[in-house]
């Protein structure tokens, strides 16, 4: 941890705190280090201080206690034109009164670049999103994902190695988000810039990033790669706001190293892995995904712990089906089996016994 | 249903009962279309009456003077006959003998006196009296006319006559442009001290300008800050930008005279806190920059709300977006913000300057000498001198400059960009 390069710690938040009123913290205490080329999500609800750190980092915000660094350099007191990151804005924020081709120019005119350096720049950020031949288009007469592509095209003109995105796929449809997604992704991987992208959506995040930093409350409750986040979340929170969750509340009855036995609220014993929790008699919620929920014995480890369950109701999805199970008393304990062509069909009202892999189980903080 | 359209898409289209489908939507539509205008209709007559008939009267007005011809027949007859330059022979001077006659007996030359004065300064009292004597007049009638009085000689005076005989002439726009039109028609300048309507023109112009620039460096970021600051603030401003609006005219101008005055609240503050000596004190009213503070102070407003309206609506993110693609706050603000501000710019300026061009009472109340506009001297001459054809060429003559701003501001940011609110 000592020898770190420069490279490695492109993008530094240190103790950093923020508060609009003097009465509350909206960021508690942010430590993050992003390296060069790294494409980062900070993910969580609105107000949980995702995009305040955004725009401290972007300058339009001014850290209440720490320090920001960029590439080794404090930019606290560095005035947000000065700081050479491209942004893309929410609501894209084209300037209406110029042409798609006066937009990318701007940046390039107060960097003082002549014209025909100007010229081969706009043209190729405008190639890279496949919009050449909108250079003179007004930004009303283009689409919500044709002005998606000119605003990223516009912070990406000037080669700036930090590029900023606010929420940039919100306003678009499904479909045009997704194939979004994927254009923004490979962006990045093949001009080699370090992304900082703020999202609400959980889908999103887990498609883009190398890494994930949840946030809540002002805090990053989690930052890891999206796999990890997924199947090891740190804590109920996560747990909860990453994909479909099962909840079940219990009370620690064993635990030995890495393994767990969790006693339910009705008497059940559950294997889990203890992530919260370290000493016998800790209440905790533990958490499992649905499709990590077996129902056939074989498919278990040997000697795991089952549980009583009643289907309630199998709903056919296509690709998967989604089984509600009630299970130690509660009623949308859900399981999700793969539709394929020997799969069992259940049936409601029937009785059956689940079960799962230890360490899919993860005894959590309770909630 | 498919297949009774395939086969009749060439034939009109016809309702299912077979009438023509024109006829049918003209029917079902000419009931709303009635309401419409039933509902507009008062408001178009309102216009019509209020607006559009005042106007063409004040234009009528402005090229028709019937005060010569209407009471002269015979001799403006015999103008209509005899080109301009002719001598006027006896038969003109019977005429206008013929013609005095009349009007003495209908008592109407005072009218036409008062005519001719308005081109010709002190020949009312000629009319007046020669018509007292008119019954005197017998044949030869130049002699017995030129007995009464020697001025009925005078070349100029026929020249004037003839002018005036006719019913309908541009010469009041002459007139409002400082022009004259001597003995043979020609047109020439006003005499030097009869020439005041163009500098005054020039003044009016020039002052609402400068109120209107005025205007604008106050406005501007007070309508910024009415758009950006927290509701409950911007509230608050918004009561101080509209207060005036709910105060008589006359009493916020009189708390100008008040405060501006020689001996007023300023002048008295100055002096009591030694920064000017007793003999200096500054007259800031009775002259334009009493006019100019007051106007500004009047109008403010009419620049505010336009310009707040166009600022509201311009998300910080436009200056944000520019500042993070590397523009100092001032590029941001004038390559940015300010051209999407320009409709509220020319809404405003447009406005202020058009009020400010025909404003009265202000300048009347503190604008003294040298502070008078135009509308102050239109005022003059329907109130005072009643030379109303003047009065409505003078007005006709800001109607058009107004009308030719409008024509330009359309032509150079286009009227669909105005927005007043």
């Amino acid at each position: 941890m000592t020898a770190k390069t420069g490279a490695d710690r492109f993008v530094e938040f240190d103790h950093v705190q923020k508060s609009y009123d003097g009465e509350t913290l909206v960021v508690k205490d942010l430590n993050l280090t992003m390296p060069k080329g790294e494409f980062l999500t900070m993910l969580g609800p609105s107000g949980s201080g995702k995009t305040t750190c955004l725009m401290m980092l972007a300058g339009f915000e001014t850290a209440t206690h720490g320090e920001i660094r960029l590439d080794g350099q404090p930019i606290n007191m560095v005035p947000p034109h000065k700081r050479g990151i491209g942004m893309v804005f929410q609501n894209y924020a084209l300037f209406p009164h110029m042409t798609v081709g006066e937009n990318l120019s701007f940046p390039l005119e107060v960097r003082g670049l002549g014209k025909s350096e100007r010229e081969a720049k706009i043209k190729r950020a405008l190639d890279m999103v496949q919009m050449g031949s909108f250079i003179n288009r007004r930004p009303a007469q283009l689409s919500g994902g044709q002005q998606q592509r000119i605003a990223l095209a516009r912070a990406l003109v000037f080669d700036p190695s930090l590029v900023l995105m606010d929420e940039p796929l919100g306003a678009l449809d499904k479909q045009l988000r997704e194939h979004m997604q994927f254009e923004i992704k490979h962006l990045h991987e093949s001009l080699g810039i370090t992304v900082v992208y703020v999202t609400h959506d959980q889908g999103e995040a887990l498609t883009m990033s190398d890494r994930v930093a949840v946030f809540n409350d002002g805090r990053i409750q989690q930052l890891a790669p999206p796999a990890d986040l997924y199947e090891r979340p740190d804590n109920s929170f996560v747990a909860q706001f990453i994909g479909e969750n099962n909840k079940l509340p219990g009370t620690v009855e064993e635990i030995s190293g890495d393994k767990c036995t969790v006693r339910l609220d009705d008497g059940e014993i559950i294997d889990a892995t203890p992530v919260n929790v370290s000493q016998k008699g800790q209440r905790t919620l533990v958490s499992i995904r649905p499709e990590r929920v077996e129902f056939k014995p074989e498919m278990m480890p040997e000697g795991a712990h089952t549980v009583d369950a009643t289907v309630l109701e199998v709903i056919y999805m296509g690709d998967i089906l989604r089984v509600v199970l009630r299970v130690a008393g509660s009623d949308d304990f859900v399981m999700k089996m793969r539709n394929t062509l020997g799969q069992t069909r259940l049936a409601a009202g029937q009785k059956i016994k689940v079960g799962w892999h230890p360490q899919d189980a993860r005894a959590l903080d309770p909630i | 249903m498919a297949d009774t359209t395939s086969t009749t898409a060439a034939a009109p289209l016809t309702t299912a009962d077979g009438r023509s489908l024109k006829a049918a939507l003209a029917t079902a539509q000419s009931r709303a279309k009635r309401r419409a205008l039933f509902l507009v209709l008062p408001l178009f007559l309102f216009i019509v009456i209020t607006f559009i008939l005042p106007i063409g009267q004040m234009l009528h007005r402005s090229v028709k003077n019937d005060g010569f011809s209407a009471n002269m027949p015979a001799i403006s007859a015999w103008f209509a006959e005899n080109p301009a330059g002719t001598e006027p022979d006896e038969a003109a001077y019977a005429a206008l003998a013929a013609d005095l006659q009349a009007a003495s007996a209908a008592k109407t030359i005072g009218v036409v006196g008062t005519r001719v004065n308005y081109d010709m300064p002190g020949t009312r009292s000629l009319f007046t009296s020669s018509a007292r004597k008119s019954k005197d007049f017998v044949a030869p009638f130049k002699e017995s006319l030129l007995a009464a009085d020697a001025k009925w000689g005078d070349p100029a005076l026929w020249g004037v006559m003839r002018q005036v005989s006719k019913t309908y002439s541009g010469n009041f726009f002459l007139a409002a442009v400082d022009l004259a039109r001597d003995a043979d028609g020609k047109i020439i300048r006003a005499p030097e001290d009869r020439r005041i309507y163009v500098s005054l023109f020039v003044r009016t112009f020039f002052m609402a300008g400068l109120i209107t620039g005025i205007c604008l460096l106050i406005a501007f970021p007070v309508a910024h800050l009415l758009a950006t600051l927290p509701l409950r603030y911007s509230n608050l401003l918004m009561i101080l930008v509209l207060l005036p609006f709910w105060t008589s005219l006359l009493v916020r101008t009189t708390s100008w005279i008040v405060l501006l005055q020689t001996q007023g609240v300023i002048n008295n503050s100055l002096v009591a806190g030694g920064l000017l000596s007793e003999e200096n004190r500054i007259q800031m009213i009775y002259n334009q920059t009493g006019t100019i503070i007051a106007m500004t102070h009047i109008l403010l407003p009419f620049m505010i709300l336009p310009l707040y309206s166009v600022m509201r609506p311009i998300p910080p993110s436009y200056v944000r977006a520019a500042r993070s693609l590397g523009a100092t706050s001032w590029t941001a603000f004038r390559r940015i913000y300010l051209p999407q501000t320009l409709p509220g710019i020319g809404a405003g300026a447009l406005l202020v300057f058009i009020l400010a061009v025909g404003y009265y009472i202000t300048p009347a109340l503190v604008g003294g000498a040298s502070g008078q506009l135009i509308s102050n001297l239109i005022a003059f001459h329907m109130q005072d001198s009643l030379n109303w054809s003047l009065a409505a060429a003078l007005a006709a003559i800001l109607l058009g400059a107004v009308l030719i701003l409008y024509w330009l501001y359309d032509r150079l940011v286009g009227i669909d960009n105005l927005k007043l609110g």
